[in-house]
């Protein structure tokens, strides 16, 4: 689960790292208003998941709390890369002499926890690690300790801050990997930390990605998801259980296994369509939870066939069908679907659904060369 | 000959006494693997389709004599039991677990590693060397013995390559499925250093997807190894910043690209499949070129 920007920093207040003063708004009326409270130039940022803001216009300046208000109703409602703009956070325009970047991060090819400081922030830590490696300091922690003295030392000791500065930026360190670890976190980054003309250290910005597998044990995240941003087919496969990415194709999928779904769009692609979606209704499914899924699949109004890939160990096709034929009772199926079973019981699945003349196709290469030629916007008839 | 298990593994399920410890249980022993113990803290001295549950791991350990554990524990237990078996020196520990928090990985892999004993998991499928052992949750069925090793980071797609393979007259020494979380405790590479060593195994197939650098790691040893290795990698279209599914599989800024994983492989001489039809033909043919 990822954080905005001023859900994170709310959490860096907590352990003690600098933030621009500053508040949440939803409308020009509250932006006015935080920025009179604030006395001087404010800047108002879109919070949104997504980078590039700055370049898409939803951070701008204001002088005065008219111009905050003004640059709030131009945000609010803004699209940044296909996500909404639904919240603005109002804060004290800072006085920035140079940028640096922090994070913490889990580190996948040797399984720990990694630190990480760079001279050059501001910019996408991805390409300072492409363009100028040896401006990023990277260390590793120790898989049970955690961060140690010496970690935060060899940090900051690689910067040109002065002493005091040097210790205010190993309270930083410190403040945030607390953060992290104790917020089970996969990713806490500051980019820009921002080093003021005054010589103060400030987190200009906040990102951080929480890990959903830890949810049991942080009842406090709950108030942290904005389920109102949140897809609302992607919502309710989360309620339902079930593994549901939108896309933005015409063919419905529907299949069991991470690894299979995936190769099943890529199939897809490959025959020429597009997936609407990636579904993995998980390992021994029953008849009802298929049928919901398919009533998620349909609920997407751009889907104009499904396709339905089972691969049965666990997953009984038997059952799986049970669940295609209960979702054609309760739900107004109008476009075509092409059913893949094998596995598990399949001679019993595959005679359930040509009892009501449904036909199943062999393999996965028949099933999406069927469903894409069923979906083209000619129907296939050319 | 197999890798990791065979015909002498006894096998300690935690989580015996659970409705899927039950289930796989009993799906192993049709099989014929030596299922001798369950641990459930609490339900010790009980029995369950036969086999005696203990209250602990040393305990069951001591009566039975186990010598891997399969963890069907539920998420927030997970790293415990896992720990629990490392600590009684189980030299193999799988972990079958989905939503296994990743903090909680770190530290039972480094202990693992710690001990010089293999985890395996979580979030995985298992492992089966058909006829032999199977310690895990695949259908047994579509397994036949031969010389192909499978290693993966998905279950039913290893199901429906295996299925292919079994059709197609190809039977395997022993199908690994790794993992499908970002920190796992064993990885490809080790997996592949492993088949290196077993005589049996002739030709590999690696099935990787999206998210990190385990294929791109795997690669560069592929490359200065003897081993003859076909590819296939899951999620080519899948768009970025999206979990598909899998915790780890997730393309997260220009890293862990199929883009990426395919270059590599092509660099390290392996052939990489566009389909799971092709995989198995590739390795139908690598075999008999090596025979």
């Amino acid at each position: 689960m990822n954080l905005h920007e001023f859900q994170g920093k709310r959490l860096f207040q907590g352990v003690g790292i600098p933030i621009p003063r500053g508040q949440v708004a939803e409308s020009p009326d509250q932006a006015r208003a935080t920025a009179a409270d604030l006395h001087g130039p404010v800047v108002v940022k879109a919070q949104v998941h997504a980078g590039g803001r700055g370049k898409a216009g939803g951070v701008l300046r204001a002088e005065d709390p008219e111009e905050a208000a003004q640059h709030a109703a131009r945000i609010l409602g803004m699209e940044i890369r296909g996500l909404k703009v639904r919240k603005v956070l109002v804060e004290e325009a800072i006085a920035i002499d140079h940028e640096l970047y922090l994070g913490f991060t889990l580190d996948r090819s040797t399984g720990t926890h990694a630190a990480m400081l760079s001279s050059v922030g501001g910019v996408d830590i991805e390409d300072v690690a492409t363009r100028n490696p040896e401006a990023i300091m990277k260390v590793h922690l120790h898989p049970h300790l955690g961060l140690q003295a010496h970690h935060v030392r060899r940090l900051v000791h690689g910067t040109d801050l002065d002493l005091a500065q040097k210790v205010a930026l190993g309270q930083v360190i410190r403040g945030l990997w607390r953060l992290y670890s104790e917020s089970d976190c996969s990713l806490a980054e500051i980019n820009p930390l921002a080093v003021l003309h005054d010589g103060r250290l400030v987190a200009a910005d906040s990102k951080m990605d929480l890990d959903d597998n830890a949810l049991f044990r942080h009842p406090e995240w709950v108030d942290l998801r904005e389920v109102a941003e949140e897809d609302p087919l992607e919502r309710r496969a989360r309620e339902l259980g079930l593994s549901y990415v939108r896309l933005d194709g015409e063919v419905g999928i529907l299949g069991n296994g991470a690894g299979l779904v995936m190769t099943t769009l890529d199939v897809v692609r490959r025959v020429g369509g597009r997936a609407a979606n990636f579904l993995d209704v998980g390992g021994g499914a029953q008849a009802g939870l298929v049928r919901e899924a398919m009533r998620l699949v349909l609920d997407d109004p751009r889907v104009r066939g499904i396709l339905f890939n089972i691969f049965g160990g666990i997953t009984r096709c038997d059952e799986v069908a049970r669940g295609i034929l209960a979702g054609l009772e309760d739900l107004e199926v109008q476009v075509p679907m092409v059913i893949r079973l094998s596995g598990t019981n399949q001679e019993e699945g595959r005679r359930l659904l040509s009892e009501r003349g449904l036909q199943t196709a062999d393999s996965m290469t028949e099933a999406a060369a069927r469903i894409v030629a069923l979906t083209r916007p000619d129907g296939g008839n050319r | 000959m197999s890798i990791l298990i065979d015909a002498s593994t006894r096998v300690l399920v935690q989580g015996l006494t659970g409705k899927e410890g039950r289930f796989h249980a009993q799906q192993m022993i049709e099989s014929g693997t030596r299922v001798v113990a369950g641990v459930t803290p609490g339900r010790g001295g009980q029995q369950v389709l036969g086999v005696p549950v203990f209250d602990s791991v040393p305990e069951a350990i001591q009566a039975t004599g186990a010598n891997a554990s399969l963890v069907f524990v539920p998420p927030a237990a997970a790293a415990d039991a896992c720990l629990e078996a490392l600590e009684a020196d189980l030299p193999l520990v799988v972990c079958i677990t989905e939503g296994v928090p990743v903090h909680d990985m770190v530290a039972v892999r480094a202990e693992s590693l710690r001990r010089g004993a293999r985890l395996l998991g979580p979030n995985c499928p298992g492992l089966i060397s058909p006829g032999k052992c199977k310690l895990g949750i695949m259908p047994a069925g579509i397994f036949s013995s031969g010389p192909v090793g499978v290693v993966s980071r998905s279950g039913t797609l290893t199901y429906q390559v295996v299925d292919e393979l079994t059709r197609a007259g190809l039977g395997q020494t022993t199908c690994v499925g790794i993992g499908g979380d970002p920190v796992l405790g064993t990885g490809f590479l080790e997996i592949l250093q492993l088949f290196e060593q077993d005589p049996e195994t002739r030709a590999v197939a690696l099935i990787g997807e999206i998210g990190g650098t385990a294929e791109e790691d795997a690669a560069l040893w592929i490359r200065d190894s003897r081993l003859s290795v076909v590819a296939f990698i899951a999620g080519q279209t899948a768009p970025p910043g999206k979990r598909m599914g899998h915790a780890g599989a997730i393309v997260s800024g220009s890293g862990g690209t199929a883009q990426a994983k395919v270059e590599a492989f092509r660099a390290a001489g392996v052939h990489v499949a566009e389909t799971t039809t092709e995989m198995v033909q590739e390795l139908q043919r690598l075999l008999e070129c090596n025979s």
